[in-house]
């Protein structure tokens, strides 16, 4: 159980990581919480020369919510502290039900919200919500910054747009609009506490005559958490009827290509497509209604 | 490269050199024989390794030793309060039958201190999410959940 040897970094400033990460090179792998990049170590699935912790720098911790600009998580803010936090829990409950039924107790006291998409596991937990949000990616380097939509950041199972010498510093979700509502749900083999077997995340708008605006993101049944495009073309500009609603889980049931894993079987998968669309929609539209 | 630093373990200063890729789990067990946390999957799984760091439970097995470096560290040699007297969590666990072969113990009763730290009366339910993160192979739970909620009542008296 001895992890692989690496030299270890605890930069204090952002400058700092970003001048080592470029010092570094390919070698060089960043540290979060490190509840996924030690366990990948400790199976010798990784060996980083060099190890870059992140926690020490102040700037990246910050979780900042303004009613205009939307709700910032920095990077190395804690599963447990987005899952408490009064505004994130008040004006996005699916993203706090998301960070709250991540792992276990310990493992939201150690991972970052950040580090569960940068790891990119097509079952990531906290995927499905910041995406059907529209939320966006910070990444910084020693060279520059940019934003990228979250819905270009998954390349495939363990595989991120981040080019090498990049942070993801901050996840921006934007402010929830007046008859918006989304909703997160998921099954998995013990409890809530185990990966995902499947998630599901449901943003819906709705106006006087109907849902005019959808976004339905699936996870762990493709390479990369996938987009319900026809399940979305069925709900767009109709009531959500039960029957709507159910025909939707029913699309997304079709184009979701799940495997069969340790988790679950590839039609068990299927079929919880199909529930768990539904009752996110169901979900999505009541808060929406509330609104 | 070993990189000296300071641990505080249960309001003890410790003085070490430690080289990065070793756990904090190894550090406690190997180098200060505070064997009372213990090694289980190593993989976050079974939460026998919990400790508290800055009163938040955490896996002992996944953190990094030179992570916790300034921080208070709280480890089951620290829960009760002087040699010949138990910690309430302690008591409750011994009282309820809570213990069969012991190895999952000190990490439920970390665990329980940091539940009782955030809700001094949790429900059954709420004490077995904050359980979420352990296994027993001995006791069915039962005994263990019962201990917690006779501990929240014991810790509310006192
Ligand atoms: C027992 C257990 C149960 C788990 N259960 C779940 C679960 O139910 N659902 C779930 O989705 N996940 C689960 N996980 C996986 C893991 O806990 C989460 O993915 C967690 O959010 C990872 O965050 P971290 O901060 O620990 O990441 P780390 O392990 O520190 O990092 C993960 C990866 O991202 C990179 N990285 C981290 N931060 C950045 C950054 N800011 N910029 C660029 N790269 C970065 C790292 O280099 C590494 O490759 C579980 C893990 C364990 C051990
Ligand atoms: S030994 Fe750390 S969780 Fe099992
Ligand atoms: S008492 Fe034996 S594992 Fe819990």
């Amino acid at each position: 159980m001895t992890l692989p040897k690496f030299e270890y970094f605890a930069p204090e400033s952002l400058d700092e990581a970003q001048q080592l990460l470029l010092d570094q090179g390919v070698g060089a792998h960043l540290l979060a919480g490190g509840t996924d990049l030690l366990v990948k170590m400790n199976h010798g699935l990784l060996k980083p020369a060099s190890v870059i912790a992140l926690k020490h720098i102040k700037e990246l911790e910050a979780i900042t919510y303004d009613p205009k600009e939307g709700l910032k998580i920095g990077a190395t803010a804690l599963l447990a502290d987005v899952a408490a936090h009064a505004d994130i829990r008040k004006h996005y409950p699916a993203i706090a039900a998301g960070a709250h039924e991540t792992a276990n107790v310990q493992i939201r006291n150690m991972g970052t919200v950040a580090g569960n998409l940068c790891n990119a596991a097509p079952s990531a937990d906290n995927a499905p919500t910041l995406l059907a949000m529209d939320a966006e990616v910070e990444i910084k380097s020693a060279t520059g910054e940019r934003r990228l939509p979250l819905d270009q950041f998954f390349k495939g199972p363990g595989q991120n747009a981040l080019a090498s010498g990049e942070i993801l510093t901050a996840i921006h979700v934007p402010a929830p609009g007046s008859g918006e509502g989304v909703s997160y749900q998921h099954i998995s083999a013990r409890g809530k506490v185990d990966i995902s077997a499947v998630c599901v995340g449901v943003m819906v708008h709705m106006a006087e005559n109907g849902c005019d605006d959808v976004r339905i993101f699936l996870g762990a049944v493709a390479p990369v958490p996938m987009r319900a495009a026809k399940a979305e073309a069925l709900v767009r500009g109709k009531q959500l009827t039960e029957e709507t609603i159910e025909a939707a889980g029913i699309a997304a049931m079709e184009e979701s290509q799940p495997i069969t894993d340790v988790r679950s079987s590839a039609d068990y998968r299927k079929k919880m497509v199909a529930v768990l669309t539904r009752r996110a929609l169901a979900e999505a539209r009541d808060r929406a209604l509330k609104r | 490269m070993k990189h000296p630093i300071e641990l505080k373990i249960n309001g003890d200063i410790y003085s070490l050199a430690v080289d990065p890729w070793r756990t904090l789990n190894e550090v406690l067990r190997e180098d200060l024989h505070l064997t009372g946390t213990k090694l289980g999957c190593g993989s976050g799984d079974c939460g026998a390794c919990t400790v508290l760091v800055d009163g938040r439970s955490v896996s002992s097995c996944l953190t990094l030793a030179l992570e916790v470096q300034g921080k208070e560290i709280q480890t089951v040699e620290g829960l009760a309060p002087s040699g010949d007297t138990l910690h309430p969590i302690q008591e409750a666990f011994v009282e309820k039958g809570a213990i069969q072969c012991g190895f999952c113990t000190s990490g439920m009763e970390m665990s329980a201190a940091y539940l009782l730290s955030q809700n001094s009366s949790p429900t059954e339910q709420e004490i077995r999410e904050g359980l979420s993160g352990h296994l027993c192979r001995c006791t069915g739970y039962i005994q263990i959940v019962d201990a917690i909620s006779d501990a929240a009542q014991k810790m509310k008296q006192s």
